[in-house]
């Protein structure tokens, strides 16, 4: 079904109405009308006088509400000093899209928000942050030490509300505050920015826009299976499957080995993006505080696209390899023959297989090879991959270089694997990001964090949706119901250790502590070489 | 420590106070090469203050020249051989030469003397810092290459050599890392002749990207060939700072009357390629009908920045500041003497009454041309001419303003209808053109239009042999552009022996 279909959930006025943001499709096309017109930006304060002293189990405040106060809202368009349009743009590029399609064939569950009513939808939302989304941990995450920092303090954090509002430039001086503040709106969506050199709430106190500056934020990634839509044989559009999912699994193990042994970092934290990507948090402190050339020539050394749009390549690269690319080959060389050869079976339409041809590098070997399988219609990828190396050696070709050939065929193999990110994400430091642990609402899936010593175990249909915790929980309690009630084990249980949640969190807990303590001795570190640092000598200029 | 007679001991003294260190202890100078981070201690003479400076200072005029006419590094070298050898040689250590400390001093003390010249303004510091660095880089790409590696490790620039076991552990991927970087033959440039150096890659940002550093563990393998640029780099920006400093230090040396005038010719000197049409009649044309009434048919003559101010004039009878600054000092280059200029300003802004233009724009007319402003603007005729240093650096033009440089500041679809509107029609000359200006080479975009325009008149100058060489450089002064294009179109206007001069005459500027 292509994803442009009008998803009937909608018209049974279940929660798609809640969510009326529709992102689907080319961010672009779409992007234009909510921002343009509808979006609309609630201030802090206002939003504030708007909802009111509202208790957690109140329904947050819908479009109506905000109108019949006569709050003072802010249209996206006219706020550009604040928010850059483009901004808002390139955010919406990223996999979020937030709606409701109708089938997922793999996935057996019903999107978790179709309840009866909305307002039930806000009901399953409420008790998720109240009882399942890890605030401690994330606290830790982004403060990087037990007591608040500016780290988290001045951090930027956007709160998507159902009525469509932005509210943008929040921040909390403590966990408990962010928790309270989450719990009275409820957003649909949760948005990390940057630590800024002052509180982004006081932003409009500076006169100066200098003093006002964004100071660092975690190296991000964006990864979406949109962009393998050429490769993909089995869906398209938002749709995914366990066979294309595959082509993440291939970016992550790129990009992590990258990240690792090239760049040096260590922290380095892969969420699942609630439906057909991933996003990566790199957070070292290095990382945090890259400037935006840094970050550009980070990702511009993972693009091996740009620069080799002659003769139908895309990819054109230079040998020997840079080391790099050499590593690359060796991870993805398995999953090509396997998950993309076999499996996607890129060519085995004739224009598709024309494509292919218009890669090799020699007239002669061409002609064979079209002229053997226009004789076989229908031969597989695979057998046409290996009839490259085959037609190559008995049918040598006098101009035909061995090595050529090799080279293309890396080419192509790169082409077809090597990961697609979403530039923009990554080349700048006040880039916001969809949070971990938020709930996409599109999925009713979380977004949780993926390890990645293994990738192989992670399935996207398996991870957790809001209603599924909230009936495991019910499970939970039934089976545990009288004998527990009794047991100080138990008592102490938090909800999400009762779910399936239990090891994402868990693995989240063990990614921050290991943060935490590398930030504490970095820390240390760096205080004694200041102590034992010798002052850079200043030129005397008095000649 | 060098004599110094009674004469000019006041000078000393002075300077005497400024130095931190009380004891003189002559400066050695280990290598050729000098990132210049300590003061001179040693006494000069006065003679040998001005002459050493004026010395440095052709040399950095010649580089800026070459610059602007867009040399390759090679044909820059090659140009400035003869001008370093004769005003500021460097041997090299292993030369063994008796004149190593003359030379290394002299070299030392010309770049302070010229920093304290070219402190004083922004756009001295910043042209200042660039052909120095330019100076740098001519000499680094000389020096030899293991006296240039000492030189480089006593810099600090936090980098680390790789070992040669290192080298040889590594050497499958720096070998890679060399032929994909920089293109080459398979089995590649031999990874151990390379000096290859360790740094944090995020010190070097630009070479990450281009892939052209292998990375370890964060750390970046730099080759050799590109450790230059980061040596560059970081002098570029030590100059900078030490630069600021000065500047902020320089009221202190008001109270030396001998220094300051040296200083100040000094820094007017390095106005090298604007200094040849100073004053009004120094460079006009002969027989050529230089008068207000005639500018207009002239206009013809005009590069697109002037033509462009001067159809805005007409246009709206009106011009802005910035934009009648320019035109008036060009027509002054050109040739219009100063009751002629005010003929043709009055004339030109019909849209005022007589009593505002004398109020308001007579005067900065007179000022233009030294009739007016105080002694010294008098006794030097005024400003100079801009050259296409300062019309395209200085005062972008902003909304309602014709001044600047259209190549450098119109939008190419306006910079296109302009070029139609002048006559520029040819697709492959309008596509040079945007080619160029996108390359940000505005004076190629220039000098192609002209080119263009005179093909059939530099075709003939060159087969009749009128033109030299030197006579084809890319012109870099509107000026330059006015008179080579009137005499171009004129070349019948006067017999041949009498047209070599002229040419001659009109590339005087450049080689001054
Ligand atoms: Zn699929």
């Amino acid at each position: 079904m292509p994803p442009s279909d009008p998803p009937p959930a909608e018209s049974d006025g279940n929660h798609a109405a809640a969510i009326p943001m529709d992102e689907d499709g080319p961010a672009v096309a779409t992007s234009s009308s909510p921002a343009d017109e509808d979006t609309v930006m609630v201030e802090a304060s206002e939003a504030q006088g708007a909802v009111g002293a509202a208790s957690p189990s109140a329904k947050p405040p819908s479009p109506k509400t905000a109108e019949e106060d006569d709050i003072g809202v802010e249209i996206k368009q006219e706020s550009k000093g604040d928010v850059k349009l483009e901004e808002l743009f390139d955010d919406m590029d990223s996999d979020d899209d937030e709606f409701i399609t109708s089938n997922n064939p793999a996935n057996g569950q019903e999107p978790a928000a179709e309840g009866p009513n909305k307002d039930a939808a806000f009901e399953l939302l409420r008790i998720y942050y109240q009882s399942f989304f890890p605030w401690r941990y994330m606290f830790q995450w982004l403060n990087h030490s037990p007591v608040p920092t500016n780290d988290f303090k001045h951090r930027e954090f956007s709160l998507w509300l159902h009525n469509d509002a932005v509210m943008r430039y929040q921040s909390y001086k403590t966990s408990d505050l962010f928790r309270r503040d989450v719990l009275r709106l409820m957003p649909r969506r949760i948005e990390i920015g940057p630590v800024y050199t002052a509180d982004p709430r006081d932003r409009k106190t500076f006169r100066n826009s200098t003093a006002f500056q964004p100071l660092a934020k975690e190296l991000c990634f964006d990864i979406d299976l949109t962009e393998y839509d050429d490769v993909r044989t089995c869906c398209s559009g938002t749709k995914i499957c366990h066979k294309c999912w595959k082509f993440t699994t291939m970016a992550i193990k790129v990009l992590d080995a990258a990240l690792r042994e090239d760049f040096g970092f260590h922290h380095i934290l892969w969420v699942f993006s609630g439906r057909r990507g991933i996003h990566a948090w790199v957070c070292d402190k290095k990382a945090r505080s890259l400037s935006d050339n840094q970050r550009k020539a980070i990702t511009s050394y993972f693009d091996i696209m740009s620069g080799g749009k002659q003769g139908g390549k895309r990819v054109n690269l230079r040998r020997p390899l840079h080391p790099h690319l050499a590593r690359s080959i060796d991870i993805l060389k398995s999953h090509f023959q396997h998950d993309v050869l076999e499996t996607q079976d890129p060519w085995q339409a004739p224009d598709k297989a024309e494509v292919l041809l218009q890669q090799i590098p020699d007239t002669e070997l061409r002609e064979a090879l079209r002229k053997k399988w226009d004789a076989s219609p229908g031969r597989s990828s695979a057998a046409k991959w290996a009839d490259i190396d085959t037609l190559a050696q008995t049918q040598a070709s006098s101009s035909l270089d061995p090595r050529d050939l090799r080279d293309a065929k890396q080419d192509v193999l790169l082409e077809l694997t090597y990961p697609r990110l979403d530039a923009a994400v990554s080349q700048k430091l006040n880039h916001l990001l969809k949070s971990p642990f938020v709930v996409h609402p599109g999925t009713g899936q979380v977004c949780v964090p993926i390890d990645h010593r293994d990738l192989e175990a992670f399935d996207p249909f398996a991870v957790p949706t809001l209603q599924g915790l909230i009936a495991e929980m019910d499970a939970w309690a039934e089976k545990h119901g009288s004998e527990a009630a009794g047991s100080q084990d138990v008592k102490h249980l938090q909800d999400w250790e009762k779910t399936s949640l239990k090891p994402y969190i868990e693995y989240f807990r063990s990614f921050v502590t290991t943060l935490m303590k590398d930030e504490r001795d970095v820390g240390i570190k760096r205080e004694r070489e200041e102590d034992g640092e010798v002052p850079i000598k200043v030129e005397s200029l008095d000649f | 420590m060098n004599r110094i007679d009674a004469k000019r001991r006041n000078v000393v003294d002075h300077r005497k106070k400024q130095f931190a260190d009380p004891v003189f202890k002559e400066t050695q100078y280990p290598h050729r090469l000098n990132f210049y981070s300590e003061p001179p201690t040693a006494d000069i003479t006065l003679e040998q203050f001005e002459q050493w400076a004026i010395d440095r200072l052709r040399v950095l005029a010649e580089l800026e020249a070459c610059s602007f006419r867009n040399k390759t590094p090679a044909e820059t070298a090659t140009h400035m051989k003869p001008l370093l050898d004769k005003y500021l040689p460097l041997d090299s250590t292993s030369s063994h030469s008796s004149q190593l400390h003359a030379q290394r001093q002299k070299d030392h003390y010309s770049h302070f003397i010229l920093r304290l010249a070219f402190a004083s303004t922004e756009d001295l510091r910043r042209r200042f810092t660039r052909v120095e660095t330019m100076l740098f880089r001519l000499r680094f790409q000389a020096d030899d290459s293991r006296e240039r590696a000492a030189f480089v490790r006593t810099l600090n620039l936090d980098w680390e050599p790789v070992s040669e076991e290192e080298k040889r552990e590594l050497a499958q991927q720096l070998g890679a890392t060399l032929a994909a970087g920089f293109g080459g033959k398979r089995g590649g440039p031999g990874v151990m002749d390379e000096d290859w150096c360790k740094v944090d890659w995020t010190r070097v940002p630009d070479l990450v990207e281009s892939r052209k550093v292998y990375l370890r563990g964060g750390m970046a393998y730099v080759p050799g060939r590109e450790q230059q640029s980061m040596v560059l780099n970081a002098f570029t920006k030590r100059l900078e700072e030490a630069l600021e400093l000065t500047s902020r230090a320089l009221p202190n040396l008001d109270e030396d009357d001998r220094l300051t005038p040296i200083l100040n010719h000094l820094s007017k000197n390095f106005i090298a390629p604007d200094s040849g049409y100073t004053s009004a009649g120094s460079s006009a044309i002969e027989g050529a009908e230089i008068s207000a009434r005639n500018i207009d048919n002239l206009s013809q003559h005009f590069p697109l920045c002037m033509s462009n101010v001067h159809r805005t004039l007409r246009r709206d009878g009106k011009l802005k500041h910035f934009g009648r600054l320019q035109y008036t000092l060009f027509l002054k280059g050109i040739g219009l003497s100063l009751e002629e200029a005010l003929i043709f300003w009055r004339t030109g802004f019909r849209a005022v009454s007589d009593d505002t233009f004398n109020k308001e724009y007579r005067y900065n007319v007179r000022h233009c041309y030294g009739d007016v402003g105080g002694d010294s603007n008098r006794r030097s005729g005024g400003s100079s001419p801009f050259g296409c240093q300062k019309i395209l650096t200085e005062h972008a033009p902003g909304p309602g303003e014709a001044h600047g440089c259209p190549y450098r500041h119109f939008t190419i679809d306006n910079l296109t209808t302009l070029l139609r509107a002048t006559g520029v029609t040819d697709p492959a000359v309008l596509k040079g053109v945007k080619e160029d200006t996108e390359a940000q080479r505005y004076h190629i975009a220039c000098n192609r239009v002209f080119e263009h325009l005179h093909k059939t008149e530099l075709k003939r100058a060159k087969d009749e042999g009128i033109m030299t060489a030197a006579q084809l450089e890319t012109i870099v002064h509107p000026n330059e552009y006015f008179k080579r294009s009137y005499l171009l179109k004129h070349l019948d206007a006067a017999p041949k022996r009498e047209r070599d001069v002229k040419m001659e005459a009109v590339v005087s500027f450049a080689g001054s």
